[in-house]
């Protein structure tokens, strides 16, 4: 309930139009120079201190996508990008790599505190919040800062930089990384492989349920940058871990690249939460600037019994291109999709799920919740598969998309695919409109039209809304109200 | 109260006219019946006081505590003391009847230029509330009128109505699709608010509602214009004889 009213005075604080994270911040920055070639990537891998290894991997993958082809099967339409003028890598100059948050540049701590990130371990432990989460945040390409690092190691739960985890962990990272995503995987994929500059790492020892939520922010605030960061967390059998992640950029007139690879794999009885809040700038009102989003997130549930849920809000982004996706290997396993995408003003949206069923007796789930406002194209495409020998496979999808206005457009892709007679799947979509008789109800009980379109729509995605962690769902129904600024006329 | 001057009002979108020069005052305190045939723009008037914009006003005034309403949107009415208990209460779904209430409570509150209410306050009064429409805790935490019987969505009406405290009160066939033991809560609640300082409108097709919630004026309705006033008896009489000889002499 509070969340909700919340979400109406947030509405009410802020003029249409006015994108809240679109501040930027002047901090001295380390840029290797423009364009993709192979002495960026060496640059890049240097920088990083990366074993050779590493450097290998990247430039095999460059090779690769020298060859590749952009993809052009979603419905999302925007203007060739040049690589060539995008920054792969920059860094803020005074951070040379994670270090203890004494050592942080006060700027950049003070970027985190606008964004309201819980980057101050003092505050938590002195009671701020009442439940603790652990953050990783990640500036441009660097990882800035890991908080709870010594907390989590007693745990032997292993959460850093995948920078670090290269130097730090190298056997895990070599044995892991590029096993769910491969190098090979699709055009987006295989340039992060070449140029990624940070991001999360994760490792969930044997039976250790993680001991608290752990959360990686992600900012991109250098102009004519992209962010390609790489993200891998590995559940090993009877291990448990609920991760979250965020994403703001400063408001600007050109488009920037973020296109970044997830990889989460899960053992035997391993469980995997993973939750996004996405909120890059979405352009202005006449679509001028914004992020393109064009991500590959997978998990693999390698292990029998294992299990991986991935939900996600989503209004931010000029186009957002994204399949969170499970292979359901082990037996038993489940897979799970819960989403919300919002669109306004001219953001167009293509994404999705792939539940792939390869093991006996697997289940899947999803459920998708698209709101299209102004004249925004959210394209909901989703694909559920089975193997021949994936006996007794079930899946359930619920797609649901919510029209406001009459100059979006809210558009389903389902494919599917039974290769085996036992599967059972069903599907389920609606199309629906705000009703005039809903808003006049609301009205009438004197809920302001944007509250009431706030309170009907936060309605209609509640279900996605439960799945979130706590902290998440406030944030998520704030936003998703902040989003539909003046999608009624 | 309410003093509607000479109103004519028409579909928005196709320009049909159903209000022809109604007259009506209703006073604070006063409880008045608004009766009439099908078609006769009953509901229409409810949805023209509290403002629904598929509705158009070409000619007259509707004064409220003085004061024109005509230039103000659905909101601002409600939380100026209009209510409108609906015919069919519309579904919301994902929305938990009593999120809905507290937003609303809220929503009035901010405009009037009050605090929000604590929580444990307002959990106090929706309880209060609910137990005296006979109203089981467990519907409130269910979607707004989603699923709920009929007889359920006329009381949760009631209870917005209750908890919201409105000065202008307006039923839109309330006891349709009620059985005798609904009508008599929903009647009850209604009575429990009759205060010198609120009026109510009583729009309906029968006198049966009219033996619980007893009238002050009785109005009949016919083609857009009041045709006759009187007292309760009026109702009474119309439930014997029916409309024709008040329209017979209406026309003549």
């Amino acid at each position: 309930m509070a969340a909700v009213q919340e979400t109406i005075d947030q509405v009410a604080l802020i003029d249409v139009d006015q994108y809240k994270y679109g501040f930027e911040t002047t901090i001295e920055m380390d840029k290797a120079p423009k364009g993709l070639s192979e002495d960026i990537i060496r640059f890049i891998s240097a920088k990083k201190q990366e074993p050779e290894w590493m450097l290998e991997w990247r430039l095999d993958a460059y090779e690769r996508w020298l060859t590749m082809q952009e993809p052009d099967w979603a419905r999302v339409d925007y203007p060739k990008i040049d690589f060539n003028d995008i920054y792969f890598y920059a860094a803020p100059k005074s951070t040379p790599g994670p270090t203890s948050i004494d050592d942080v540049d006060p700027e950049l701590l003070k970027v985190y505190e606008k964004l309201g990130i819980p980057l101050r371990e003092q505050e938590i432990l002195a009671g701020v919040k009442t439940s603790k989460i652990a953050v990783d945040a990640v500036f441009d390409s660097v990882s800035v800062v890991t908080t709870f690092k010594e907390e989590l190691k007693k745990a032997g739960v292993i959460f850093m930089s995948i920078s670090e985890a290269v130097r730090e962990h190298p056997d895990l990272v070599r044995k892991y990384l590029g096993s769910v995503v491969p190098p090979t995987d699709n055009y987006y994929a295989t340039l992060n492989c070449a140029v990624f500059t940070d991001g999360s790492f994760v490792y969930i020892p044997k039976g250790v349920r993680c001991p608290m939520e752990l959360s990686t922010y992600f900012r991109i605030n250098e102009k004519g940058t992209g962010q390609f960061e790489r993200t891998l967390i590995i559940a090993e059998e009877g291990a448990y871990v609920s991760y979250l992640e965020g994403c703001t950029a400063p408001q600007r007139d050109e488009n920037q690249l973020h296109a970044a690879v997830v990889e989460l794999v899960a053992l035997d009885d391993a469980e995997i939460k993973y939750s996004t809040v996405q909120n890059w700038y979405p352009g202005d009102k006449n679509g001028k600037g914004g992020i393109y989003n064009f991500v590959t997130k997978r998990g693999d549930c390698r292990g029998n019994r294992s299990k991986i849920s991935w939900t996600q809000v989503e209004t931010g982004s000029a186009i957002t291109w994204k399949y969170p996706s499970c292979i359901l290997r082990g037996d038993d396993s489940r897979g799970e999709f819960y989403s919300i995408a919002v669109s306004n003003g001219y953001q167009q949206i293509d994404s999705g799920t792939k539940m792939i069923h390869l093991g006996k007796n697997t289940s899947s789930r999803i459920v998708s919740k698209g709101i299209a406002a102004g004249f925004s194209q959210n394209t909901y495409r989703g694909q559920v598969s089975t193997h021949r020998k994936a006996s007794n496979a079930r899946n359930f999808t619920q797609c649901d998309s919510l029209l406001i206005g009459d100059k979006c457009g809210a558009h389903t892709v389902p494919y599917i695919e039974a290769k085996n007679s036992t599967a059972q799947f069903e599907h389920e979509a609606t199309t629906s409109k705000i009703s005039e008789d809903q808003l006049f109800y609301c009205l009438q009980r004197g809920i302001p039209t944007e509250a009431a379109i706030a309170l009907i729509v936060n309605g209609f995605v509640k279900e996605v809304i439960q799945e979130l962690p706590m902290e998440f769902a406030v944030e998520a129904q704030k936003l998703i109200g902040i989003s539909l600024e003046g999608s009624v006329g | 109260m309410l003093e509607i001057r000479n109103l004519h009002a028409r579909i928005a979108e196709d320009g049909t006219e159903i209000i022809r020069g109604l007259n009506l005052t209703v006073k604070a305190g006063e409880v008045a019946a608004i009766m009439g045939p099908n078609g006769s723009g009953k509901s229409t008037l409810s949805y023209i006081l509290s403002g629904r914009s598929d509705y158009e006003v070409t000619e007259g005034d509707i004064l409220y505590n003085g004061e024109s309403i005509l230039e103000l949107d659905p909101s601002e009415r409600a939380a100026k003391g209009i209510f409108l208990a609906f015919q069919y209460p519309v579904e919301i779904p994902g929305v938990a009847t009593m999120q809905f209430l507290k937003v609303a409570l809220n929503e009035q509150r901010k405009f009037r230029g009050e605090a929000e209410l604590s929580t444990p306050d307002f959990i106090r009064r929706v309880k209060e509330a609910a137990a005296k429409l006979q109203i089981n805790p467990e519907m409130l935490k269910r979607p707004l009128n989603v699923g709920f019987s009929g007889g359920e969505k006329k009381r949760a009406e009631i209870l917005q109505m209750a908890l919201l405290e409105p000065k202008l009160c307006i039923l839109d066939e309330t006891d349709s699709g009620l059985d005798i033991d609904a009508l008599k809560i929903v009647s009850d609640g209604v009575n429990a608010l009759r205060s010198p300082d609120r009026a109510v409108i009583v729009i309906t097709h029968y006198q049966r509602l009219l033996e619980y919630i007893v009238p002050d004026s009785v109005h009949v309705l016919y083609k857009g214009q009041v045709i006759k006033s009187g007292d309760k008896s009026l109702a009474l009489d119309l439930e014997a004889n029916g409309y024709a000889d008040i329209i017979d002499a209406a026309a003549a």
